[in-house]
């Protein structure tokens, strides 16, 4: 035991001083960088080191499983089997066609029209558009990690020893490293902003709550070694405005705290996540409900209202979807934030999970254990797109009585009357529809709540309209012949 | 089917086994919402149990998806001796026969065929309309006047209507 003794304290030795170093370097290249908002450059250059280690590892895999004779397992994006985009009027009239040769415009009942239903329906097992957006995307080239490997055996010694060193690199040194970031982030968000609250309310206190909440969240987003490009900066969320983006994890508001100065929209959590919320509303006056008001939708949309007409305050992050989306779609937004009437500020985020899914998975995962496996991936990438703003279009009740008055008068003159006042179902889809195609993003009408819940049976009675026209008319034709 | 296309539906299968335990129930084909919506979505499932079963493992999974693989042409000059292929175009008749048929007596009935109409059209149509579209139907397609549609019955009226393409489904490579 005595022998213990001096190997101890050098042991000690050796664990103070790699200690000390870790922080200083932190303190350099890292969180100083930070506060002004300055970078290296050293996660670009991590970035591409990392790529061609990746193009390195694929082609190994390639010509080891030629040799080997392997099937290669390739996951495809787009869909395992060929759908054809036809409506369901469409493909029942075409076999119908085929198989009598009676006029097609008669409706009426024929055996074969259960073809149709029949495969939509097993095409919707083999390969649907809904499930597959709840789960992470499968990646095309392995990265090394061992949770995004499906199929990928044993091909090479130098590949094993890469990923081995990979896991070494990642779980000793980069998630102490990334941990330490948080911590330090997180307290000093939580600190800075108690204090600035002690302020009075003025410039100063505005100031400085900004720069403390920027701070932060950029010592967080290296906390992540999040590279992140922003495109566009010009049309950034303004004062008064709502800014709405597509939902992929939590992390989405790290990312886009980190460039502008948003008031956050939320439901008060206990714990760490509570104690932070609070401590920020100090500062700055963010959104928080009580789980008891999220229901009282009226309440929502009034208290978003207030402070979207004050313009003093700061523009609110809102994602429409009300859930995680894998990121390769965008799903139904839900109308409750278009309907407030204020300009839309759009932004389209786009991961590359090759470095790292950022996906929240929140029925396979609870927070914690989807913090670790970010802090353990080698890196969160992403492009961030601010989008110019969009409204509501214009309501035309005005224009109305104006058309009333002099109606005649307008269409001898031929005036072109603007487009109709859209709602705002209409007014989200748009929207939707503009963010999806910047980011590359498949866009669905579905709702993102199917995560959990059953579709509603309206769809369902849709489609049975639809094919009740089909076949009824059927005897007002018969008593004409 | 090659390997790649079996490891794929295989893949298919696991996320849609939501309970791990290397069988799908009803349940877990009613959570695609594209299938819940279809009108037929649950004679389908059905489709995929057999009988009396409520569980069904992937090689009954890929013995029902089978019946929609396309039909190659070397396969119809095959050995005639050997069991038909599950993709034929008599199979695949009889896989649509079998979502009429609730009973699985060999024949649609009037009362069943009613049913699966009703299925189909929900609340839009009338009773007495449905009841004559399926009279009607049943009267152009019986010819040994049992006022039932037998399965032989069934191919004749649907002998010219091209099965092989609209019950087929393709893979992308």
């Amino acid at each position: 035991m005595f022998l213990l003794l001096p190997f101890d304290s050098l042991v000690v030795n050796l664990l103070g001083i790699s200690i000390t170093v870790l922080f200083t370097l932190l303190l350099v290249f890292i969180i100083v960088p930070a506060i002004f908002g300055v970078s290296f450059g050293i996660r670009k250059v991590y970035m591409k080191t990392l790529l061609k280690i990746f193009q390195w590892a694929t082609l190994r895999i390639e010509r080891g499983a030629k040799e080997k004779n392997h099937p290669l397992y390739k996951p495809y994006v787009n869909g395992i089997i060929a759908k054809e985009p036809t409506s369901l009027e469409e493909e029942i009239k075409e076999i119908r066609r085929s198989g009598s040769g009676k006029a097609l415009d008669t409706p009426e009942f024929e055996l074969s029209d259960i073809f149709y239903f029949c495969r939509k329906g097993i095409e919707t097992i083999m390969d649907d558009e809904v499930t597959k957006r709840f789960s992470a995307e499968e990646l095309e080239s392995w990265n090394l990690l061992s949770r995004t490997n499906y199929n990928f055996q044993y091909i090479s010694l130098r590949l094993t020893v890469l990923w081995g060193l990979g896991v070494l690199i990642r779980y000793c040194f980069l998630l102490p490293l990334r941990i330490a970031l948080a911590f330090t982030g997180i307290s000093l968000l939580v600190t800075g902003t108690t204090v600035v609250g002690y302020l009075p309310n003025g410039r100063c206190k505005e100031f400085l709550s900004k720069h403390v909440h920027l701070m932060c969240y950029r010592i967080c987003v290296r906390a992540l070694t999040a590279i992140i490009t922003y495109h566009d900066r010009e049309n950034r969320p303004r004062n008064g405005g709502i800014c709405v983006a597509n939902h992929t994890s939590p992390i989405d508001v790290i990312i886009l705290a980190s460039d502008g100065y948003y008031a956050m929209v939320g439901q008060i959590h206990g714990g760490l996540m509570g104690v932070i919320q609070r401590a920020m509303v100090k500062a700055c006056p963010h959104v928080w409900f009580e789980r008891s008001e999220v229901k009282d939708r009226h309440l929502v949309a009034k208290r978003l209202t207030e402070h979207v007409q004050d313009k003093s305050k700061l523009p609110i992050l809102i994602f429409p979807e009300g859930t995680c989306i894998n990121n390769t779609s965008v799903m139904m937004f839900k109308k409750g934030s278009f309907e407030i009437g204020a300009t839309v500020y759009p932004v389209a985020i786009k991961y590359d999970p090759q470095f790292g899914d950022a996906f929240w998975n929140s029925s396979k995962y609870g927070m914690v254990t989807y913090l670790l496996r970010m802090m353990t991936s080698w890196a969160i990438v992403c492009s961030v797109w601010y989008m110019p703003p969009m409204t509501r279009q214009v309501s035309e009740e005005i224009l109305d009585c104006l058309t009333c008055l002099f109606g005649p008068w307008l269409l001898l003159n031929s005036f072109v009357l603007p487009q109709p006042e859209e709602d705002a179902v209409q007014f989200a889809n748009r929207v939707k529809s503009a963010i999806a195609r910047q980011g590359g993003l498949v866009d669905l009408l579905w709702d993102g709540g199917l995560k959990r819940e059953k579709v509603k049976d309206t769809f369902k009675e849709e489609q049975q309209k639809l094919y009740s026209k089909m076949i009824v008319g059927n005897h007002e034709d018969r008593s004409r012949s | 089917v090659s390997h790649s296309q079996i490891t794929r539906l295989y893949s298919r299968f696991t996320s849609l086994d939501k309970g791990e335990n290397g069988t799908l129930s009803r349940e877990d084909f009613q959570r695609i919402p594209e299938l819940a919506i279809n009108p037929l979505g649950d004679r389908i499932i059905n489709a995929f149990f057999p009988e009396g079963e409520d569980q069904v493992n992937f090689r009954g999974f890929m013995r029902t998806l089978a019946h929609f693989r396309p039909i190659e042409d070397n396969e119809k000059s095959k050995d005639q001796n050997g069991p038909e292929p599950l993709n034929s175009r008599s199979n695949k008749l009889h896989f649509a026969f079998r979502l009429y048929d609730l009973d699985k007596d060999g024949k649609i009935s009037r009362d069943e065929l009613l049913q699966v109409l009703r299925m189909m059209v929900g609340v839009n149509i009338s009773d007495e309309q449905l009841g004559s579209i399926a009279d009607r139907t049943i009267q152009e397609a019986d010819q040994d006047g049992d006022s039932a549609i037998s399965f032989a019955e069934f191919v004749k009226v649907l002998e010219k209507v091209d099965v092989e393409q609209k019950m087929s489904i393709r893979f992308l490579h």
